[in-house]
């Protein structure tokens, strides 16, 4: 069976709940309007469509839209070798989604990772510390208004950060571009 | 008793008597035997490990003898990206060895902070330890770490060691 057959499945068992599956590069995905019932989709997915294999979660800071974060979650079948690609939104005041830790045991360091790098909780997690930073660094730094050379922190004997000096730049590399100079990664403006 | 001159001349002994400073003698038996304590971060610490096996073979300047313990190690070779995270620990480490001591920073990481001008990468391991050798590459041939452990041989010999040893140290110095 193909994944946009386990797709028409999900959307059978969940009605609205679920988008018409998109296809791109032969990849299916599908929405999920309600992040409340993620965990309720999942444990469908895994138990009756054989998505044993979480391969990853990721999440995207769509700055300035709302909802400001969107959460992918891939899945993959070991028996019939399909992948699915779960969407769903989270408001930026809510910032909370329920843990699939239940389902796919591997999502505990996943979920972990997405509290440390973007500061999504995940209600219901059984240890969500950071699992990159230290305990007790301040920022989350994935997101789009943190500034890639960070900002000065200091927790007293565990650790401190300083802000990175970057000389003139950001790097950055023009693809196309008619010579070796302009193309190589150098101090430039996003606009030239 | 005998003088210098019949010490010269006394066949029993020729040969085997060197005359030369305590100093020179001291320092002689430091530099070859510069124990180092891999403080192994990244992947110059896959370079590090080659350079102590057999083909570039470290043991040639007395340096085989890798201590994972800071308490017996003479140079610590700090290879690999020093995070903020781990930064304080590789601090604890070095004011855990005894002295006298040494470091050598591997690579572009450990020296500048590297490609990393990141929120997360300290932007070279001097900012909290006295670096002696810098060590260019990314990660550096073996080559250039045994080049790296020849300089600090170098100033290891070239330490006024009893003018050092005579002055009280930093545990001693009243406050």
């Amino acid at each position: 069976m193909i994944s946009s057959g386990l797709a028409k499945q999900l959307q059978a068992q969940f009605g609205d709940l679920i988008s018409e599956p998109t296809e791109f590069r032969s990849e299916i995905s599908v929405q999920i309007a309600d992040a409340e019932r993620l965990a309720e989709v999942c444990a469908f997915a895994k138990h009756e469509l054989r998505f044993d294999y979480l391969v990853d979660i990721s999440s995207v800071d769509n700055y300035g839209d709302d909802p400001r974060w969107t959460v992918v979650y891939l899945l993959y079948g070991i028996s019939h070798k399909q992948y699915l690609r779960l969407i769903t939104g989270v408001s930026e005041e809510k910032s909370e989604l329920p843990t699939v830790t239940t389902v796919w045991r591997t999502a505990d360091w996943h979920e972990r990772e997405i509290y440390d790098m973007m500061g999504i909780r995940f209600r219901g997690h059984p240890d969500l510390r950071r699992i990159l930073m230290w305990e007790g660094y301040p920022y989350f730094p994935l997101r789009k208004d943190f500034p890639v050379t960070g900002k000065p922190t200091e927790v007293p004997e565990v650790a401190f950060t300083k802000t990175a000096p970057i000389e003139g730049g950001p790097f950055i590399t023009t693809p196309g571009g008619k010579d070796a100079i302009e193309r190589e990664p150098r101090a430039k403006t996003w606009e030239s | 008793m005998q003088t210098t001159t019949e010490m010269g001349y006394n066949t029993k002994i020729e040969g085997d008597v060197v005359v030369t400073r305590l100093d020179a003698v001291l320092n002689w038996f430091r530099k070859n035997s510069i124990w180092p304590m891999p403080m192994g971060l990244a992947c110059c610490a896959i370079e590090l490990m080659g350079t102590g096996a057999s083909r570039f073979d470290i043991a040639r300047f007395g340096a085989e003898v890798m201590r994972f313990s800071p308490r017996q190690s003479d140079v610590m070779v700090v290879a690999g990206t020093v995070t903020y995270k781990m930064a304080l620990v590789v601090k604890r480490l070095y004011d855990q060895m005894a002295e006298p001591k040494w470091v050598i920073a591997m690579g572009a990481c450990a020296s500048t902070g590297g490609m990393y001008r990141s929120y997360s990468v300290l932007q070279g391991v001097d900012h909290i330890l006295p670096v002696d050798i810098y060590v260019a590459g990314c990660p550096p041939r073996p080559e250039a770490l045994l080049d790296a452990l020849m300089k600090l041989q170098s100033q290891v010999q070239r330490e006024p060691l009893l003018a050092t040893l005579k002055k009280p140290g930093p545990a001693l110095a009243k406050p």
